[in-house]
C-alpha cells in the first residue's frame, strides 16, 4: 500500500495496487487492508481483473463496509471502499 | 564450472534436476557442470496422499522417500535448511553455515502452513496438511457420531485448491454409508463470492454440495475461533457453531526468501513472470511450484508442467544458445483430479488462455487419480511423464 491518491471526489488513505493481480487477488489485498486498516480508512483498490468491479463490490455489502466510488481507468478499474467497523 | 542449486527437493526441484541431466549430461560427465538439490531433511513427501490419510486408509510411511532414492546419481544431495540467499555473492547459506555459490538458482522451496496466525486453530480446527493432521481428523470423524461440520479455508493462496470441496464430497459420502448423514449437518465456507476460484470449476461445484445437501456460505473469510461456544467468526460477521471444524490453514511462503529481499513480506511469494518463471527480473533466478506468486494452483501438478520450462532455459543459458522447442515458455498447464465422492471423480486441466471444462464425474476419473497418486514414485520425479 502507498499512503494517499486522489479521486476527483475522496482522498483514498490507503492505495492497493492489485493490477497485474487474478481473481481473487485484488479483493485478498483489499481484505488485507481492511483487517490492519482503521475505522474511517478510505482504500482505493487497483484492478485489471474485469471480475473485480462485480466481486469487490458484493463482498463489501455483505462484510458491512461502504463503496464510495467504481471509476474506469486506462486499462483498470479503481474501486473505493470505506472501512466502516 | 557451471553450478546450478536448486533449492527444495519436492516435485519440482526433484523434476527440474533430473531433467537437467538429461540436458546437460555430457557437459556433468567432464565436469563443466554441477546440479546440487538443497533440502531440509532429504526425505520426499508426496503431500496429495495426505487427504487420504484422513479418508481412504491411506499409510504416512507411504508418501515418502528418501531423496536420494529419487535423483540421478550425478545429481549432488545437499541436505541442511537454507538461511539465505547472499545474491551479492551468488552463494546460498545454510543455517549451519555451510554456503553453496550458484551460477543458477531455482527456487522449488514450496509454501508452508501457518496455523499459529489464527488463535485457537491448533486446539480447535482439524485439517489434512500434514500426515499427523490428516491421522487426527480422521480419528476425529471415526468418533464423529452426528453434528455440525464446517469445513472452510481459513487463508489464500493454499495448497491444491480442490482439496477442501473433495474432503467435503469425501465425508458427505462417508457420512452416507455410516448411516449418520441425517443427524448431520454440513456448511462449506469460501473466502470469495463462489465455491472455487475458477468459474467453472466453481460452476460444476456447486450444483453437487446443492445435491450432497452443504450449505454454501461464500466471502466467509476466518477471522477467529471461539473455542467456549464452538463458533468460527467471519471478517464479514457471519458466526457458525461447529462440533467438528475442519480449516485450511493459512498459507505463506519460506521465511528465508523474504529475509533474503528475495519475496515480499507477509505472505513471502516470489514475484514470477510468467512466462519465463524468472524471478523478479533477474536473469539467473527461477522459481516453480509453490513458491511463486503466480495466479495458478499451488499445487505439484503446477510445478510438474512448470520444471521442463526451467530445465530447457537453463540448459540453454549453459550452453550459450537461446531456449528451444516447446518448453520455451511456460503457459500456465496445470492439470489434476477432483474427488466428488461415491467413487467418482472428474478433471481439471487449464491454461493461462483456457479455463477448465470438468468433464461430467466418473469413475474413470476417480480411479486415474488413484492410479497416478500409486505411481507417481515411478513417474513424475524421473520425468517420464
Amino acid at each position: 500500500m502507498t499512503d494517499t491518491a486522489t479521486t476527483e471526489t475522496v482522498v483514498a488513505t490507503h492505495t492497493v495496487d492489485a493490477r497485474g493481480s487474478f481473481c481473487p487477488g485484488p479483493l485478498m489485498e483489499l481484505i488485507r487492508a481492511i483487517r490492519e486498516g482503521q475505522v474511517g480508512d478510505i482504500i482505493a483498490v487497483y484492478s485489471s481483473d474485469k471480475g473485480s468491479k462485480t466481486d469487490i463490490p458484493k463482498w463489501v455489502e455483505k462484510a458491512g463496509h461502504r463503496l464510495v466510488a467504481l471509476d474506469a481507468r486506462d486499462g483498470y478499474d479503481e474501486i473505493i471502499v470505506e472501512k466502516l467497523r | 564450472m557451471d553450478r546450478i542449486v536448486i533449492l527444495g527437493g519436492g516435485v519440482g526441484g526433484t523434476l527440474t534436476a533430473n531433467l537437467l541431466v538429461k540436458k546437460l549430461r555430457a557437459r556433468i560427465d567432464h565436469g563443466e557442470v554441477e546440479i546440487v538439490v538443497v533440502d531440509a531433511t532429504g526425505q520426499h513427501v508426496y503431500q496429495p496422499g495426505f487427504m487420504y490419510i484422513a479418508m481412504g486408509g491411506e499409510r504416512a510411511a507411504d508418501l515418502s522417500r528418501p531423496e536420494r532414492s529419487l535423483l540421478d546419481k550425478r545429481v549432488t544431495l545437499v541436505v541442511g535448511e537454507i538461511a539465505r540467499v547472499d545474491e551479492a555473492r551468488q552463494t546460498v547459506v545454510l543455517t549451519d553455515d555451510r554456503e553453496l555459490a550458484y551460477t543458477q538458482l531455482v527456487v522449488a522451496s514450496g509454501s508452508r502452513i501457518v496455523p499459529e496466525a489464527i488463535e485457537h486453530f491448533d486446539t480447535e480446527a482439524h485439517h489434512f496438511y500434514t500426515a499427523d493432521a490428516a491421522a487426527k481428523l480422521r480419528t476425529a470423524l471415526d468418533a464423529f457420531t452426528g453434528g455440525r461440520i464446517v469445513i472452510g479455508i481459513a487463508g489464500m493462496p493454499y495448497k491444491c485448491p480442490p482439496a477442501p470441496l473433495e474432503v467435503a464430497f469425501l465425508i458427505e459420502a462417508e457420512l452416507r454409508d455410516r448411516k449418520l448423514r441425517d443427524r448431520t449437518e454440513m456448511h462449506f465456507c469460501s473466502p470469495i463470492g463462489r465455491a472455487f476460484t475458477i468459474e467453472s470449476v466453481s460452476e460444476m461445484a456447486t450444483p453437487i454440495l446443492e445435491t450432497k445437501g452443504i450449505e454454501l456460505h461464500t466471502f466467509f473469510n476466518v477471522e477467529a475461533i471461539d473455542p467456549a461456544r464452538k463458533l468460527v467468526l467471519s471478517l464479514e460477521g457471519e458466526e457458525l457453531p461447529y462440533d467438528l471444524l475442519i480449516l485450511v490453514p493459512p498459507h505463506k511462503g519460506q521465511q528465508f526468501l523474504m529475509d533474503s529481499g528475495l519475496a515480499p513480506a507477509p505472505g513471502g511469494w516470489l514475484p514470477t513472470d510468467r512466462h519465463t518463471l524468472l524471478v523478479g527480473g533477474r536473469t539467473n533466478v527461477y522459481a516453480l511450484g509453490d513458491a511463486t506468486d503466480l495466479p495458478l494452483s499451488k499445487a505439484g501438478s503446477t510445478a510438474h508442467f512448470e520444471a521442463p520450462v526451467v530445465a530447457e532455459r537453463i540448459s540453454a543459458a549453459v550452453e550459450g544458445r537461446a531456449p528451444q522447442g516447446k518448453h520455451v515458455d511456460y503457459k500456465g498447464k496445470v492439470m489434476c483430479f477432483f474427488e466428488i465422492g461415491d467413487g467418482k471423480g472428474t478433471l481439471l486441466q487449464f491454461d493461462y488462455d483456457h479455463p477448465p471444462k470438468p468433464p461430467k464425474p466418473n469413475q474413470l476419473w476417480h480411479l486415474g487419480k488413484i492410479v497416478f497418486n500409486k505411481t507417481y514414485w515411478h513417474t513424475v520425479p524421473k520425468g517420464r511423464v
